[in-house]
């Protein structure tokens, strides 16, 4: 066994001149969650297309289990399962005929197949749907189907690409348990996410991607370190007010406070005694909050706090460089 | 969702696939893609309805509308229509290949299928052998239409069957080029205009309907050596009567040919396809 599970050094992926993947690295043990963190259009997927050998790269070294994901492609393809943003099951088929054809592409034994279908339906509450075409089944049945066709070979390392998104915030918990058992069971799964709390709750390391780039690496508690770990938002009557209490609150944050319009958003470390003398101390000063909110950093925050300018709104989506492949 | 209880290792016995294996898995996996796209003919029975209802219009259109009016010389006008027809027939069903690969790059299924540890051949191979399947079908119920309408074969069972296999295996070699179309376009509607252009002078500046002594000169060369043209011929010869020889092997040549050249074609851009 190598020591990483998945290892990716120096890789590159451009589309014409979209630069998807500008040279990243990162190495992930065996048995544990990895997350790709990073906006739309941030590379993400394509770095999940070539890893599990949809697409090749222009340059830098991937292997998964020590096999190099270009020269032995096929060795690659029957050690992972993938599961696209996309639910990529045939719709006219039942649910079961999927796992079943899944089971007869990836090549399991035949006597196999049968039960290996039917314990992942119902482990994935599908069993009622079991027998209708999939065209009839829910976006959630169908993420859920999706990822049963990803499992059906038990591959010893499993891509996850944005599995939550568009999910209930009931399916989302039922899949994020889902993870955790399969990586109990000795699982290497490689997830992105726009989610901080998605790789927080799940992912043992992660890198953040933008542009093609690893911006930052390490563990959800390390990159939250550097955050300062709550966000406070503090909303006042006009943009002059916000400015005036800007410079009181630099003492309680871990980095200047940032103005937006008439709101001033800092980070703090120590929780509910910070916030009580902030506002304590911009009473004294005759500025009065009109609005206050406080919240775990999201992905944006944690760009701010990075790259010193917010998430882009959808400017080039993975849409598009899905288009331009 | 309860939690499994086994370790999550390879299932399947032998993980990578070597030697004699490499061929036997790659027909296996053909057959299972085969039968995929076969179920959802027998799900979706519109697909089969649909295509079928435009060639019987046609054989009542040409038969009883169009037919009186197109001279035949020493050949009922119908036994010189319905091979036109069966030609016709498995090349608008070549169709179904690019709608069929269309639908399955649009929703992903392409993409998960070149995730997978299959034979790279297996998606197309077994892609077109359903839709041979399909043209079985389809070309035994032109047989119908035809028997009904008064189309009678004048040579015997051997000829006949002949002739059945040679409209099969121009379906079969139609369907390769139109699973690059299908691989290469966006959606089913795209992948319907796309072949139009290809179809249309294939279809009807043939002789499937009319003889190609009543065409202008200039394109009777076309019409009379393009290989629909020289399929019809051949099956002509196979049921009306007459040498067959060398029309029967221009258009196996023909078959062939475009295996020899789309196939290839196809199976490099799936390499390609997202």
């Amino acid at each position: 066994m190598p020591d990483s599970a998945i290892a990716v050094q120096g890789l590159q992926k451009r589309f014409g001149d979209v630069v998807a993947l500008d040279g990243i690295d990162f190495e992930v043990p065996p048995a544990t969650v990895f997350g790709l963190l990073g906006p739309n259009g941030a590379g993400k997927t394509t770095a999940v297309r070539v890893l599990t050998t949809i697409l090749r790269p222009d340059a830098g070294t991937a292997t998964v289990l020590g096999l190099d994901v270009a020269d032995e492609a096929e060795r690659v393809r029957a050690r992972i399962g993938l599961a696209g943003q996309f639910a990529a099951v045939d719709g006219n088929l039942t649910g079961r005929e999927n796992l079943r054809l899944i089971g007869r592409l990836t090549h399991l034994p035949r006597r196999l197949i049968e039960g290996r279908a039917a314990e992942l339906l119902e482990q994935f509450d599908l069993t009622d749907a079991a027998d209708r075409p999939a065209r009839t089944y829910s976006g959630g049945m169908r993420r859920r189907l999706d990822l049963c066709a990803a499992l059906v070979h038990r591959p010893p390392v499993l891509f996850l690409d944005e599995p939550t998104t568009g999910l209930d915030l009931y399916s989302r918990n039922q899949l994020w348990s889902v993870i955790e058992n399969l990586q109990a069971e000795g699982a290497t799964i490689l997830l992105t996410t726009q989610y901080l709390e998605e790789a927080d709750r799940l992912a043992d390391d992660l890198v953040v991607i933008d542009h093609g780039q690893v911006i930052a690496a390490g563990s959800p508690v390390q990159l939250k370190s550097r955050l300062g770990g709550t966000v406070i938002e503090v909303g006042f009557a006009d943009p002059g007010e916000a400015r005036r209490a800007q410079g009181f609150l630099v003492n309680y944050a871990v980095r200047p406070p940032d103005v937006d319009g008439s709101e001033v958003r800092f980070e703090i470390c120590d929780g509910a005694r910070v916030i009580v003398d902030a506002l304590r101390t911009l009473d004294g000063e005759g500025l009065a909050p009109a609005t206050l909110a406080v919240r775990e950093p999201s992905l944006d925050d944690v760009f701010l706090a990075l790259t010193g300018r917010r998430v882009e709104p959808e400017e080039a989506s993975e849409e598009a460089t899905r288009g331009a492949a | 969702m309860t939690a499994a209880t086994v370790t999550p290792i390879g299932l399947s016995p032998d993980l990578d696939i070597r030697g004699l294996r490499r061929f036997t898995t790659a027909v296996s996996d053909t057959f299972a893609v085969m039968a995929r796209n076969l179920i959802a003919y027998r799900r979706v029975p519109q697909l089969l309805v649909f295509s079928t209802i435009q060639p019987v219009v046609f054989v009542l259109l040409f038969r009883y509308v169009f037919g009186g009016a197109i001279s035949t010389p020493g050949v009922p006008y119908v036994d010189f229509l319905m091979p036109g027809i069966f030609a016709q027939t498995v090349a608008f069903g070549a169709l179904n290949t690019s709608i069929g690969l269309s639908l399955d790059v649009n929703q992903g299924l392409i993409e998960r299928f070149r995730s997978l540890p299959m034979a790279r051949s297996a998606v197309l191979a077994g892609r077109t052998l359903a839709d041979l399947v399909r043209n079985v079908f389809v070309v035994a119920l032109m047989f119908a239409v035809g028997f009904a309408v008064g189309w009678r074969v004048h040579t015997g069972f051997l000829p006949l069957m002949a002739a059945v296999l040679l409209v099969l295996l121009f379906g079969y070699a139609l369907s390769w080029i139109f699973a690059t179309v299908g691989l290469m376009v966006a959606d089913p509607e795209t992948a319907q205009a796309a072949a139009f252009p290809v179809m249309a002078p294939l279809v009807f500046a043939s002789s499937a309907f009319v003889p190609v002594d009543s065409m202008p000169d200039w394109l009777q060369p076309f019409a009379t050596y393009q290989p629909l043209s020289v399929v019809v011929a051949a099956v002509r010869d196979l049921t009306i009567g007459g040498p067959t020889t060398s029309d029967v092997i221009q258009a196996v040549l023909w078959c062939v040919a475009i295996l020899a050249v789309a196939a290839p074609i196809a199976v490099h851009r799936y390499r390609l396809a997202t």
